[in-house]
């Protein structure tokens, strides 16, 4: 972690000069008081300047993209990433070419890295965030997949009069289903078994 | 492969400084040997297996230059 200790006339005098020589704003650094200084007499006698230790905190959310960044490279692709910040929530889009090799199959390489990333991100513990990597739209595609999927699967089921079981998906493609679901009049969903081999069951 | 692997657990433990990659090449596999600071162990294999799984599928699906298949070994 990058800090330095400036000193000015009164405190914020100084945490400004540190700023300015950090090159930054107040957002991305903690700044420790060491001496709050004294004015003195006349501001000419006993005057004491201010002294502030200012360190640069590290943006979690840089770091996270940067982390992505660094895989991918080291996979020998190149990708670019857009950042979506919407409060707690962080999207980072993923572009380029083989693209296709990166979501690997039903998503699973991008799934994995998605989860890498939540752990680098939510490292420190300060603030949690969820994370949604994506690819190209990736993600819209499969949720429409899911959807015509689960419709078939609700007739199939009332076809059959039988339950009828997926196969198993991470939560949040779940969700998907159970939500299309949800309003159907003659099915219902619920998810058995335990992760990451969780399924979904569809019962007339 | 040593590169893309140091890249995705260096971030993830406290020991960065600890850990070691080996590489072994055996008849049909090349096999990575990943050994961490015995505090950070857990941070590289999570509850079930959960972040070693995760782990292994990025390294996976990364192409690699030999036809030889490729094989994370955690320690």
């Amino acid at each position: 972690m990058k800090q330095i200790t400036a000193s000015g006339q009164t405190v914020e005098e100084a945490v400004q000069s540190a700023l300015e020589q950090l090159n930054t704003t107040k957002d991305h650094v903690e700044v420790e008081i060491i001496d709050e200084g004294k004015k003195g007499l006349l501001g000419l006698f006993g005057a004491k300047r201010a002294i502030v230790k200012v360190s640069l905190t590290k943006d979690p959310i840089v770091e996270a993209e940067k982390y992505i960044k660094e895989v991918i490279n080291n996979m020998n692709m190149k990708v670019d990433i857009t950042t979506q910040v919407k409060g707690k929530h962080i999207t980072f889009n993923l572009s380029g070419e083989n693209i296709a090799l990166l979501i690997g199959k039903r998503g699973q390489t991008l799934n994995a890295l998605q989860y890498l990333v939540h752990l680098v991100l939510n490292k420190d513990k300060k603030a949690y965030y969820t994370v949604t990597l994506d690819a190209e739209g990736y993600r819209g595609r499969r949720e429409e997949t899911l959807e015509t999927l689960a419709l078939r699967m609700a007739d199939k089921a009332l076809r059959l009069n039988k339950k009828v079981a997926l196969e198993p998906m991470p939560a949040y493609e779940r969700k998907i289903i159970h939500s299309k679901l949800q309003n159907h009049n003659s099915v219902s969903t619920y998810s058995d078994g335990v992760e990451p081999h969780r399924h979904i069951v569809i019962k007339p | 492969m040593k590169a893309l692997i140091e890249s995705i657990v260096t971030p993830l433990v406290d020991h960065p400084e600890d850990i070691v990659i080996t590489e072994s090449e055996e008849e049909t596999k090349i096999v990575y040997h990943l050994k961490v600071n015995g505090d950070d162990v857990g941070k590289v294999i999570g509850k079930n297996g959960r972040i070693a799984k995760a782990i292994r599928t990025v390294v996976y699906a990364t192409k690699s230059d030999s036809k030889k298949r490729i094989y994370l070994d955690i320690m």
